[in-house]
């Protein structure tokens, strides 16, 4: 029993998989109830009419669909028959240029409103108001000005990830100690080379959470406003196989999205541990 | 006086009111010298100022009144030439010793290339005692170990004068003890002119050479300048030993306790003149005597009394 803690727990977690997959098996295995019903007309509805089985995919067909998808994810048969890997391209493009652009954005506006008390107390009372504003509200606005649908997705990308950056990133500045500031004052440190190597390093971590806070609601985002948008993306995928009734389809969708959202955040929690300093 | 290296003259400080109240002066015609070479401590109570005395020197704050020259010339901001050791040594968290140390040279020399700010930040690190930790971080440094940092970033500049704020006040008693012995070897070696703020006796005894005493604020005022009257090469070991410790121990002593308390009476004397504080050599021209009756041993009286 003495082994170490991760091991443990790594123990735990499969054996909740292969719990969470018997019940799940057992859950659509076809015991229910046979329809009493024109042999004819229960062909006509399918599996569950005739032998009782659920619609609901069972984890052996998730696991062939997942196996086809993983064999061949970039193929393209036209605008409704694109491989997975191909939807969730377009998808992390969609999230990487709203978001970079809101970085671009962001950091240097929450920089300039957190070293002046001016400008932080004049934008304040807009910023309350547009950071609560849901993203996708955005959408019909982006569509009518900027007549691109692809491009309104990335506009709402954008709109959602600044919020968190701007905030965080100017509390970050604001807050920089009292006590390291006169350092570079009293070394005659330029505004510029103080900015750099005092301000932006003392306030890296704060911003940094901004940016993992964005990036996670900037994936969040774009499964919806790719659902509405439609054309490409991982939300258009999924709308579409509920469409063509594909429960397979749509809940390896939920499963991709899930992998790539956990991709991300990783991704920039090893940078934040990069800027992270410890007092 | 008006020769000194560094003249602080007719000093203010007025804080603004907060609403509904009244303006606070914290000091008053605060006037007093120092010499190059020479090393002042300022011993005062919380609350006269002596913060805010020491960041108008450093720049860091504006006076309300009055000024202070520098080689003739009235500061305006901070400067490379006052380096400040910090009280709570404000080391910057995500850079090493080496890379602290080197953000001080860097603003003093910024035509240096890196192996010539390298060599410059070694023989300081060296100086203080930290040569082998020059890749660690603050957090990786003990209190002491982090003051050290603080001194050798404010050496590396050679500024001036140093300035420091109760510098070794949040370490504990040993270390104190050995940073104040480096301390004064460091100065004795290169004739530092230093500025530093104290409350401790003991500590003012050992490094300086004349002691600036404040009265309590509001409208605190230099009562008295008083000169150290113990010879130059003291050491924390043998100081008490010398006839004139006690003399200016319990002179120094009395006034924190009684004298700079009721000091608004002695003002009011027609001989009392802010510009020229009244200047005393205790000990000096007095038997050499030990006014505390205690009898045998002297030093567990000074321990105790000390902090």
């Amino acid at each position: 029993m003495q082994l170490p803690l991760g091991l443990r727990a790594g123990l735990l977690s499969v054996v909740l998989f292969i719990a969470f997959i018997a019940i799940w098996q057992a859950a659509v295995s076809g015991t229910g109830k046979v329809a009493d019903i024109d042999p004819e007309y229960a062909k006509l509805m399918g599996a569950s009419a005739v032998t009782g089985a659920s619609a609901m995919p069972g984890p052996g067909d998730i696991g062939v669909t997942l196996w086809q998808h993983l064999s061949d994810p970039f193929y393209d048969n036209g605008p409704n028959d694109k491989g997975i890997g191909l939807q969730l391209g377009y998808s992390i493009l969609r999230v990487l240029a709203g978001f970079g652009l809101a970085v671009v954005t962001a950091i240097p506006l929450g920089f300039l409103i957190g070293m002046s008390p001016l400008v932080y107390k004049a934008l304040d009372p807009y910023i309350q108001i547009l950071k609560p504003i849901s993203p996708l509200a955005w959408m019909p606005l982006a569509l009518y000005t900027i007549k691109d649908s692809g491009l309104s997705a990335i506009f709402v990308i954008f709109i959602c990830s600044v919020w968190p950056m701007l905030l965080n990133t100017a509390f970050g500045v604001a807050s920089v100690r009292k006590e390291w500031l006169n350092v570079a004052r009293t070394l005659e440190v330029g505004q510029l080379r103080t900015a750099i190597a005092v301000i932006l390093p003392a306030a890296a971590p704060t911003i940094m959470t901004g940016v993992r806070i964005s990036i996670g609601i900037a994936w969040l985002v774009i499964v919806a406003a790719e659902m509405l948008v439609g054309g490409t993306g991982i939300g258009y995928f999924v709308w579409n196989e509920w469409n063509n009734l594909s429960i397979t389809n749509v809940i390896i969708a939920i499963l991709a999205i899930g992998v790539i959202g956990m991709v991300l955040d990783q991704a920039l929690g090893w940078l934040a541990r990069l800027v992270a300093y410890q007092e | 006086m008006s020769t000194s290296h560094i003249r602080i003259e007719g000093l203010r400080k007025t804080f603004p009111a907060p609403r509904g109240g009244v303006a606070v002066t914290v000091f008053d015609q605060v006037w007093f010298g120092i010499e190059k070479g020479e090393f002042v401590c300022l011993i005062g109570h919380s609350g006269c100022g002596k913060t805010t005395l020491l960041n108008i020197l450093a720049g860091l704050d504006e006076s309300s009144g009055g000024g202070i020259v520098v080689n003739g010339k009235e500061i305006t901001g901070p400067s490379l030439d006052r380096a400040v050791i910090f009280q709570h040594h404000a080391l910057l968290p995500w850079l090493t010793v080496m890379g602290n140390v080197a953000f001080a040279v860097r603003s003093r020399h910024s035509g240096w290339d890196n192996a010539k700010v390298r060599a410059h930040c070694q023989k300081y690190i060296d100086l203080v005692h930290l040569t082998g930790s020059e890749m660690k971080k603050p957090s990786q440094l003990s209190g002491g170990m982090k003051q050290r940092v603080g001194i050798a970033r404010a050496l590396a500049i050679e500024p001036d004068i140093l300035l420091m704020d109760e510098p070794f006040s949040a370490l504990d008693a040993l270390t104190r003890g050995s940073l104040q012995d480096e301390l004064v070897s460091i100065c004795a070696a290169t004739q530092q002119t230093s500025f530093m703020i104290t409350h401790d006796i003991d500590e003012a005894i050992l490094l300086a050479d004349k002691i600036v005493l404040m009265s309590n604020g509001p409208e605190a005022r230099v009562c008295e300048i008083v000169e150290n009257t113990l010879p130059k090469g003291r050491t924390r070991k043998d100081m008490h030993r010398h006839p004139h410790y006690y003399p200016m121990r319990n002179h120094l002593l009395e006034f924190l306790v009684n004298r700079a308390n009721s000091f608004k009476t002695e003002l009011s004397d027609p001989g009392y003149d802010p510009m020229h504080p009244p200047v005393t050599r205790p000990g000096v021209g007095q038997p050499a005597a030990r006014p505390i009756d205690a009898p045998g041993d002297p030093l567990p009286e000074a321990k105790t009394a000390g902090r």
